[in-house]
């Protein structure tokens, strides 16, 4: 959320926050009339309406707010946050000194540490594994009953039964058992119908024996009619067919 | 050597934390006074130069460590020993913690005069430092205090027998020194300034 966005409605002023700052650095607004409060109450409403609050906006505005809240304090109360915040240079000199000081009783019991694990260096076990606690640490109560815990795990880690493979078959259609029944076929008849043959085979068989007539063809021991797509195929037998053509 | 003895010097052995005797006593289902005379006869047989490995009593227990002679070869098992390589601000962390524990970082800070967030986290990695619950000043930091493990390195019986911080003090030259190299420090400043 941009700060610029932010649209006030008090009493003293109407408008965006940026002009008010304007105007209050300028002194033409009356900071000590300018409720904070209700400037927060507003930004607040606004980032809670729009459900995002950036960081960076977000520290802006606190920042700038508190700057405006110690500017009006100092006005509301003038003189009172006078008191000196800054250290005489002695007071520095001394509060410094004491500080090191202190900081040099420690420097000296590190040289003390570390002479000492120089001096006497100290191996002992060092297990992963820290003691037992004692004493005892309360035991957790389950509402649970360990048991069914146990019984899941149970059924889970039973083995499965073996799959049963020995009702798959694999389909296996030789195209040399159409090759036969076609020529056994066309030793008693000239011709037949090839969806009369196949009729009532399932499909794998249909395309094998559709392979066979194809291979017959292409030995020449056949020829194939079929007078338009889809249309049923005629099978005549290659010796029939050239006398069929030598009668034509 | 009595069967408590025994049990004595495996518990021991086995314990990777020093034990009390009172710890001992309960284990053992014994008195205190015969688990005294069981240690006694362990510190006998256990110590140095007579044995490899020393009974010595520490961190409010006792425990078996090398000895100091062969402890530099058992160093070398060790895939960082606690003490070794600590740098001067790890020192000085410690330091501060040891007598001031438990103590808050910022608290730490505010002493060494540098923020010791990296040397605070070394101090707990070597497991010579421990959390320690929040302090009651503003924003409850979390304190820190020193281990059984440090004790055990540091060879302490307890917190008592760190010496004295009195016996750090500067003495008058030390202060005059330090309040000299202030002036100076003071006095480059202003000249730059």
């Amino acid at each position: 959320m941009i700060l610029e966005d932010l649209e006030l409605d008090l009493d003293v002023f109407q408008g965006p926050f940026d002009l008010l700052l304007a105007l209050i650095l300028r002194e033409e607004v009356e900071l000590a009339e300018v409720p904070i409060a209700e400037i927060i109450a507003a930004y607040v409403e606004r980032a809670y309406d729009r459900g995002d609050l950036d960081l960076e906006s977000a520290s802006e505005f606190l920042v700038l707010i508190a700057a405006l809240l110690e500017i009006k304090v100092r006005l509301l109360f003038p003189g009172e946050l006078d008191e000196d915040d800054e250290l005489s240079p002695e007071q520095a000199e001394a509060e410094l000194m004491a500080r090191l000081i202190e900081f040099r009783r420690f420097q000296g019991a590190a040289r003390w540490l570390r002479e000492r694990a120089e001096r006497e260096p100290r191996i002992f076990r060092d297990t992963l594994a820290p003691l037992a606690p004692r004493p005892q640490p309360p035991v957790v109560e389950f509402s649970e009953d360990p048991w069914r815990l146990a019984a899941c795990i149970e059924r889970l880690l039973e083995p499965p039964p073996p799959i049963d493979v020995s009702s798959v078959r694999r389909p296996l259609v030789p195209v040399g058992r159409f090759l036969d029944h076609f020529r056994t076929i066309l030793r008693e008849r000239r011709a037949f119908q090839f969806d009369e043959a196949v009729a009532g085979l399932d499909r794998l068989s249909q395309a094998a024996a559709f392979l066979a007539l194809l291979e017959m063809v292409k030995r020449g021991e056949v020829m194939s009619e079929q007078q338009e797509v889809f249309a049923p195929i005629r099978v005549v037998s290659a010796g029939a067919a050239a006398a069929e053509r030598a009668i034509a | 050597m009595s069967e408590l003895t025994r049990a004595v010097e495996a518990l021991l052995f086995i314990a990777s934390e020093p034990l009390s005797v009172r710890d001992l006593a309960e284990l053992c289902d014994a008195p205190p006074e015969r688990i005294e005379r069981a240690l006694d006869a362990l510190g006998d047989r256990y110590c140095e130069p007579r044995s490899g490995i020393v009974l010595e009593r520490v961190a409010g227990g006792h425990g078996f460590r090398a000895a100091a002679d062969v402890a530099e070869v058992c160093a070398r098992l060790v895939d960082r020993p606690p003490s070794r390589g600590l740098s001067q601000a790890a020192l000085e962390t410690l330091a501060i913690v040891a007598y001031l524990g438990p103590v808050s970082r910022p608290e730490i800070a505010r002493i060494r005069g540098v923020a010791s967030d990296s040397a605070v986290g070394g101090l707990i990695d070597r497991g010579l430092i421990e959390e320690a619950g929040r302090a009651d000043s503003p924003g409850q930091p979390v304190t820190y205090a020193t281990t059984i493990s440090f004790r055990r390195t540091f060879g302490l019986e307890g917190d008592e027998s760190l010496p004295a911080l009195a016996e750090f003090e500067l003495n008058e030259a030390d202060h005059q020194a330090l309040r000299a190299r202030l002036h100076l420090v003071a006095d480059q400043r202003a000249g730059q300034a």
